[in-house]
C-alpha cells in the first residue's frame, strides 16, 4: 500500500509542474465552451416544444464539462506508459516486485488528478463571474452539490478503470494510436460530450442507460444542476459503484492474463 | 512536380506501418461520422436552428469539414512546424534551393486523415442530394469556390501558426482555438452566434466568405448571383499570410543543435 501512495505522491507532484500547458488548456476549453453555449442558445432559440434541460442545466452541464475536461477525457493517456510497452521499456516495470495493476491504476489516478487540478478552479471561477445567460449557476441546494462531490471522486476512479483498457490492447496490438483513439472517439460520444445526453432521443438514452460511459461525465454534471433527483440519484450513484467494482476486476484479471504472455519488443 | 514526389515518400513510408494506418483510418472516420451524427440528433430534438433547415446546415458542416480535413491532409506540415524549428531541421531546409513553402508542406503528409476526408467527401454529396434546393450551375460554381476558398483559409491559419514559433519555438496550444475551435464555429451558419463572432469570423479570419454568405445564394435566400463570388475574399486571405511567413523566415534564428 506505501507503494501505491509514493507512486500517487510522485506523479501527482510532477503533473503539477506543467502550469503553462495548463493555462493553454484553460483557454481554448473557455473558447470551446462559449462556442458550445452559442449554438445551443441559437436551438433553444427556435425550439418552443418542452425540453428535457432548463437553460441553466444546460449551460452548467457545459462548463463543468469543460473544467473537469483532464478528469473525464479518456483521449489523454501517459504518453510515457503506453510508448515503454510498445518499445519494450516495460520490462523493467515487470521487474518490480509489485502488482502492476494497482501500482499503474495510481499513477495514472495522479497523472488525472494533478491535471485537472490545475485546470478546474479558473474556468469555474470565471464562468460564474461572466453575465447572466452564459453564467453557471450555483447547484439548487447544497444535497445536489453533495452528491456531485460525491459522484465525480468516483468519476475519476471509473475513468481509471477504464483506461486500463487501453494499455492492456497496448500490450495486445503493441500500438497505442489505434486503441487510445478508437475509445477516445467512441467513448466521447458516448459519455455525452459531444451532446448533452439528456438531448438524445430517448431510445438512445436507454442504450446509454446499459454502457458505463455516461456514469464519468453525464451523471455527476446532471446531479450539480438538479437534473436527477431523489431516489434515481442514489439509485444511479449505486450503478456507477457496481460498475465501477466489474470493471476493476475484469481488468485487473485480463490485465493479469495479458502480463503472463506478454513478449518484451526491442533489446 | 516534385510536390508529388513528397506524397509519393510519404506513401511508402507509411506501408510499413498497415496496422496501425488501418485502425487510425477506422478511428477518424468515426470521429467525423459521429460529429454529424451529433448534429442530426440536436435537429432530431430541436426541428429547426435559428430558422435555418436541417438541409442547409448539414451543406454547411459539410463544407467546412471537407476543407479541413483536405488541408489537414495535404497541409499538415505546418501544423506540426514547432517540431522543426525545436529540431534545428528548419536549417536544413533553408539550405537546399527549393522554396521553404513546399519542403514544409512536403515534410508531412498525413494518409490517416485520408479516412476523414472520404467521410466528408461522402457526406458532403449526400447533403448536397438531400439539401432540397435548385441546383444551377453558379450554385455549383459557387460550392467549388466554396470548398476551395475554404483550403485556402485554413491553409492561411496554419501557416500564421507555424509563423508564430519563429518567435516562441514552440508551438503555442492556443492556436488551436483559431483551427480546430474555428473550424467548431464554421461549422454552422455563423449568423447563429453572438454579433462580434460573426464579425470576428467574417472580417478578420474570413471564413464568412465560406459560410453564410455563398450560402444565402445557394440556399435561395438571395438572389444576387455576387454573393457566389465571395469565396474569391476568402482565397484572398492566404497572401497577407505568405507576406507574415516570409518576414518570419528572414527573422528566423536558428535554435542550434
Amino acid at each position: 500500500m506505501r507503494a501505491y501512495a509514493g507512486m500517487f505522491r510522485m506523479k501527482f507532484i510532477a503533473g503539477l509542474q506543467y502550469r503553462a500547458a495548463a493555462w493553454a488548456g484553460i483557454s481554448t476549453q473557455f473558447v470551446w465552451g462559449f462556442a458550445l453555449i452559442m449554438l445551443y442558445q441559437a436551438f433553444y432559440r427556435s425550439s418552443s416544444a418542452a425540453l428535457p434541460m432548463e437553460w441553466g442545466q444546460l449551460v452548467s452541464y457545459i462548463w463543468l464539462q469543460q473544467a473537469f475536461l483532464a478528469l473525464i477525457m479518456l483521449w489523454s493517456q501517459d504518453g510515457d506508459l503506453l510508448s515503454q510497452i510498445t518499445n519494450g521499456q516495460v520490462a523493467y516495470e515487470l521487474c518490480r516486485p509489485y502488482d502492476l495493476f494497482g501500482l499503474w491504476y495510481f499513477r495514472l489516478l495522479a497523472g488525472r488528478l494533478s491535471s485537472v487540478l490545475l485546470r478546474f478552479v479558473p474556468v469555474i471561477v470565471i464562468a460564474m463571474m461572466i453575465p447572466s445567460p452564459y453564467r453557471l449557476v450555483l447547484p439548487p441546494d447544497l444535497g445536489a452539490f453533495g452528491l456531485f462531490v460525491l459522484s465525480i471522486a468516483f468519476s475519476s476512479f471509473l475513468v481509471v478503470a477504464i483506461s486500463m483498457f487501453i494499455y492492456i490492447l497496448t500490450f495486445i496490438t503493441l500500438s497505442s494510436v489505434g486503441a487510445r483513439l478508437a475509445v477516445g472517439v467512441l467513448s466521447d460520444f458516448l459519455m455525452g460530450a459531444l451532446i448533452p445526453i439528456p438531448l438524445m432521443p430517448d431510445w438512445l438514452q436507454r442504450i446509454l442507460d446499459w454502457l458505463p460511459f455516461r456514469y464519468i461525465a453525464d451523471l455527476p454534471l446532471r446531479l450539480y444542476s438538479g437534473n436527477i433527483v431523489g431516489a434515481d440519484a442514489f439509485r444511479q450513484i449505486a450503478v456507477q459503484m457496481v460498475w465501477l467494482l466489474l470493471l476493476l476486476l475484469a481488468g485487473k484479471l485480463w490485465f493479469n492474463r495479458v502480463l503472463r504472455n506478454v513478449v518484451v519488443q526491442g533489446g | 512536380m516534385i510536390y508529388f514526389k513528397y506524397v509519393k515518400m510519404a506513401l511508402k513510408s507509411l506501408a510499413q506501418y498497415r496496422l496501425s494506418l488501418l485502425l487510425t483510418t477506422i478511428g477518424q472516420l468515426a470521429a467525423t461520422a459521429l460529429a454529424f451524427l451529433s448534429m442530426w440528433l440536436l435537429f432530431d430534438r430541436f426541428g429547426t436552428l435559428d430558422g435555418y433547415s436541417f438541409g442547409e446546415v448539414a451543406l454547411t458542416f459539410c463544407v467546412t469539414l471537407t476543407a479541413f480535413a483536405f488541408t489537414e491532409c495535404f497541409f499538415r506540415g505546418f501544423d506540426t512546424f514547432s517540431h522543426m524549428i525545436r529540431q534545428g531541421t528548419f536549417d536544413r531546409v533553408l539550405l537546399r534551393p527549393r522554396g521553404t513553402v513546399l519542403q514544409v508542406i512536403g515534410s508531412t503528409v498525413e494518409f490517416s486523415r485520408l479516412g476523414r476526408l472520404a467521410v466528408s467527401v461522402t457526406m458532403l454529396l449526400w447533403a448536397i442530394g438531400n439539401s432540397g434546393f435548385e441546383w444551377t450551375i453558379l450554385k455549383g460554381v459557387a460550392l467549388m469556390l466554396m470548398l476551395i476558398s475554404g483550403v485556402f483559409i485554413f491553409a492561411g491559419v496554419f501557416i500564421l501558426g507555424a509563423t508564430v514559433c519563429f518567435w516562441t519555438m514552440d508551438g503555442l496550444e492556443f492556436i488551436n482555438i483559431f483551427t480546430d475551435g474555428a473550424r467548431e464555429f464554421a461549422s454552422y451558419p455563423l449568423t447563429i452566434y453572438a454579433k462580434r463572432v460573426t464579425q470576428f469570423f467574417t472580417f478578420i479570419i474570413p471564413y464568412g466568405c465560406i459560410n453564410y454568405l455563398p450560402l444565402t445564394y445557394i440556399t435561395g435566400r438571395s438572389d444576387n448571383p455576387l454573393y457566389a463570388l465571395t469565396p474569391l475574399f476568402g482565397i484572398a486571405f492566404i497572401i497577407p499570410c505568405f507576406l507574415l511567413w516570409r518576414w518570419g523566415v528572414r527573422h528566423y534564428l536558428s535554435t542550434g543543435n
